[in-house]
């Protein structure tokens, strides 16, 4: 695996055609459905047109963490339900090689489920996106570049999650100004929920897509923290909690 | 649109049944129960028992027979639930959801103010001697027995809560409070009938007759409840199995042999797979969501927009993401709104359809409500369009304008339209 990819390349090229510069990134997929991973490995495990190699599989939260610590991945594809508590508890378990200083493994939830609590859950568990198995290949091998170099990547409705978690604080004065999505960062979710890629939030705003890709991490980073008591509010008005 | 009525749903009720109410009871349950039963205010109910409590306590005794033979059920009259006091709610598709409940020691406590103001009156009652006596010991066993027996009821009402382990300790120690009394009661009676002497005795003889009893059938007992509790379990089980299968059979299964029939045609597969994704997904992932009610009118913005493009992706077999962000009651601005939003969702599903999904996108903020609807298509020029053709100038523009909104129709960067419809709320106060 080359690491040229934490170096200032575009992130335009982050596309399909990711093999050109070199690019590999190493990928453990964790899924209960044994189907579902051939799927997945068909669809982007062609290394050399893809620069996406399948490393390891697991099917279950114990063999998810063994397989995880021992392969050391870039890129983790997560299942949100699994035998043995889930995909929450898979990332409770790898948090510090996370947040380990050298390689550390990031993760990317990719489930069928779309529904708020899967969502917001994951995301709190520090995944670094959340893209549902409608996905196309092609899309999904960009997500998975994305979130290598360390990336967010939001779809349309979890932005459109995100947006409604955060408009009750607008309201009441907020201590913390980590809790606050700036007007920016709710102009980009906003666009991201509107069905906009990264690439053309960049044109409209008059940004660079760097810019656009670190306010969307901007908005995770503060998602993961802060708003403790905002979102337990909200997650028991809506009786997800 | 089909403008299918919505079916009177408040009209057709099964039919009612006597049942005392479990919500906001000050006793049992009675008054309440009757009172929904016969449609009458609760306190008319309760005046006319303690009218006739005055007449030789004939209201205590009517009272104490409702109490035993209706079953405890949910009825009454409109009761303002108490927030912690909700044992079950029942969705409109049969899922059972467990809210927090205390265990009523309430009953308990109601149980024995009744003993206590029944033997209070009772011995008002003029009584000679002899007679009087036995009266406090029969009191004694009746309450005993009340006391056990009632366990059948609330054993009842458990199984519409699942099955619960909590309330084991407080069914243990009625049942201990339950024999203590009879033995109380028996044992006075025998101390009265002059037998007090072999008391002693007999009470040995019968401990000993018990703790044979007990170690006969002790192990069978414990055996048979616990296969008892087992078999119910199990028959929960089979029961959501059956629910789901049922569904899935309803649904899936019918959607599948239509898949195969109609295999050639690409559009109608994809239209076909896209309803029963939907469908499933809201059976699954929302708790309120049957997934079957979708032809009711909606009445607020998120299940308008959410109906919408359900509607326009099964007919165009285009496929639709939604997301909304906040919602609102309908008023008639958002209403027309609604439908200018629809029409672009049709346009869009039409003749931008190829480029991948439409993405339709609803935000409520403060008294502005704002949808976007986009599609990747090759693009849309409005001043090109004939004069003639009226839908975006007249469906969608002049609709929005004409009740104080706006709409815009621009060309994405990436390619592809987006209209975006703004509308004020109308202002409620």
């Amino acid at each position: 695996m080359s690491d040229a990819t934490e170096a200032n390349e575009p992130a335009e090229q982050a596309g399909a055609g990711g093999s050109e510069g070199g690019r590999r990134v190493r990928v453990v997929l964790v899924d209960d459905h044994r189907m579902f991973r051939t799927g997945v490995q068909a669809e982007i495990g062609r290394t050399d047109v893809t620069g996406v190699e399948v490393v390891g599989e697991a099917a279950d939260v114990d063999q998810a963490v063994t397989v995880i610590t021992t392969t050391r991945p870039e890129v983790v594809l997560l299942d949100v339900h699994l035998p043995g508590g889930g995909g929450v508890e898979v990332l409770r378990r790898c948090a510090p090689l996370m947040t380990a200083a050298t390689d550390p493994v990031r993760f990317l939830a990719l489930s069928v489920s779309d529904a708020a609590e899967d969502v917001i859950g994951v995301i709190r568990g520090g995944a670094r996106g959340y893209v549902t198995k409608t996905i196309t290949g092609t899309d999904l091998v960009d997500s998975i570049f994305r979130v290598q170099e360390g990336d967010a990547v939001f779809s349309p409705r979890l932005a459109g999650f995100v947006l409604d978690a955060f408009a009750s604080t607008d309201a009441p004065p907020v201590d913390e100004d980590l809790d606050r999505l700036t007007q920016r960062e709710r102009e980009v979710l906003r666009l991201i929920a509107r069905g906009y890629a990264y690439k053309e939030i960049a044109k409209q705003l008059f940004i660079s897509v760097k810019t656009v890709e670190s306010h969307v991490s901007a908005v995770l980073r503060k998602l993961q923290l802060s708003n403790r008591h905002e979102l337990t509010r909200w997650a028991t008005a809506r009786r997800l909690v | 649109m089909p403008e299918a009525a919505a079916p009177p749903i408040d009209d057709v009720r099964p039919l009612r049944k006597l049942y005392r109410s479990d919500d906001g009871r000050w006793l049992g349950g009675v008054a309440r129960g009757l009172a929904g039963h016969l449609g009458l205010p609760v306190i008319w109910v309760r005046l006319v028992f303690v009218g006739l409590f005055t007449a030789d306590g004939l209201g205590a005794l009517l009272y104490a027979a409702f109490w035993f033979f209706v079953p405890l059920g949910i009825g009454g009259v409109g009761s303002e639930r108490p927030p912690a006091a909700v044992a079950t709610e029942t969705s409109s598709d049969g899922r059972r959801r467990l809210v927090a409940r205390k265990p009523d020691k309430g009953q308990i406590v109601a149980l024995l103010a009744m003993v206590v103001v029944a033997m209070v009156f009772v011995g008002n009652v003029d009584l000679d001697g002899s007679t009087k006596a036995y009266v406090v010991p029969t009191l004694l066993v009746a309450a005993g027995v009340a006391l056990v027996w009632r366990q059948a009821d609330n054993a009842r009402r458990a199984r519409w809560m699942a099955v619960g382990r909590r309330r084991r300790t407080l069914t243990i120690a009625r049942t201990a409070a339950g024999v203590l009394l009879v033995g109380a009661g028996v044992s006075g009676v025998f101390v009265l009938q002059g037998s007090a002497a072999h008391l002693g005795a007999v009470l040995q003889a019968a401990l000993a007759v018990l703790v044979g009893i007990a170690l006969l059938a002790g192990p069978y007992l414990v055996r048979m409840t616990q296969d008892l509790s087992e078999e119910r379990l199990m028959r929960i089980r089979a029961q959501e199995r059956a629910e789901v299968a049922a569904h899935v059979h309803d649904s899936v299964l019918h959607t599948l042999t239509l898949i195969q029939r109609n295999a050639e045609s690409a559009s109608e597969v994809r239209r076909l797979a896209r309803a029963q994704e939907r469908d499933l997904r809201a059976w699954l992932y929302n708790p309120e969501g049957t997934g079957k009610d979708e032809d009711e009118e909606p009445d607020t913005l998120a299940e308008a927009v959410r109906q919408s493009a359900a509607e326009v992706e099964d007919k165009h077999g285009v496929p639709i993401e939604v997301v909304v962000v906040g919602d609102c009651p309908l008023d008639e601005r958002l209403t027309a709104q609604m439908q200018a939003a629809r029409e672009a969702m049709v346009n869009a599903a039409k003749y931008g359809g190829e480029g991948g999904a439409v993405q339709v996108f609803a935000e409520v903020e403060g008294e502005t409500v704002f949808v976007s609807v986009r599609d990747r298509g090759p693009g849309f020029d409005l001043d090109s369009v004939p004069d003639d053709r009226m839908g975006v100038r007249e469906s969608i523009i002049g609709r929005m304008q004409r009740n104080g909104g706006t709409a815009r129709l621009r060309a994405v960067p990436g390619g592809g339209t987006e209209v975006e419809l703004e509308m004020e709320r109308t202002a409620t106060t």
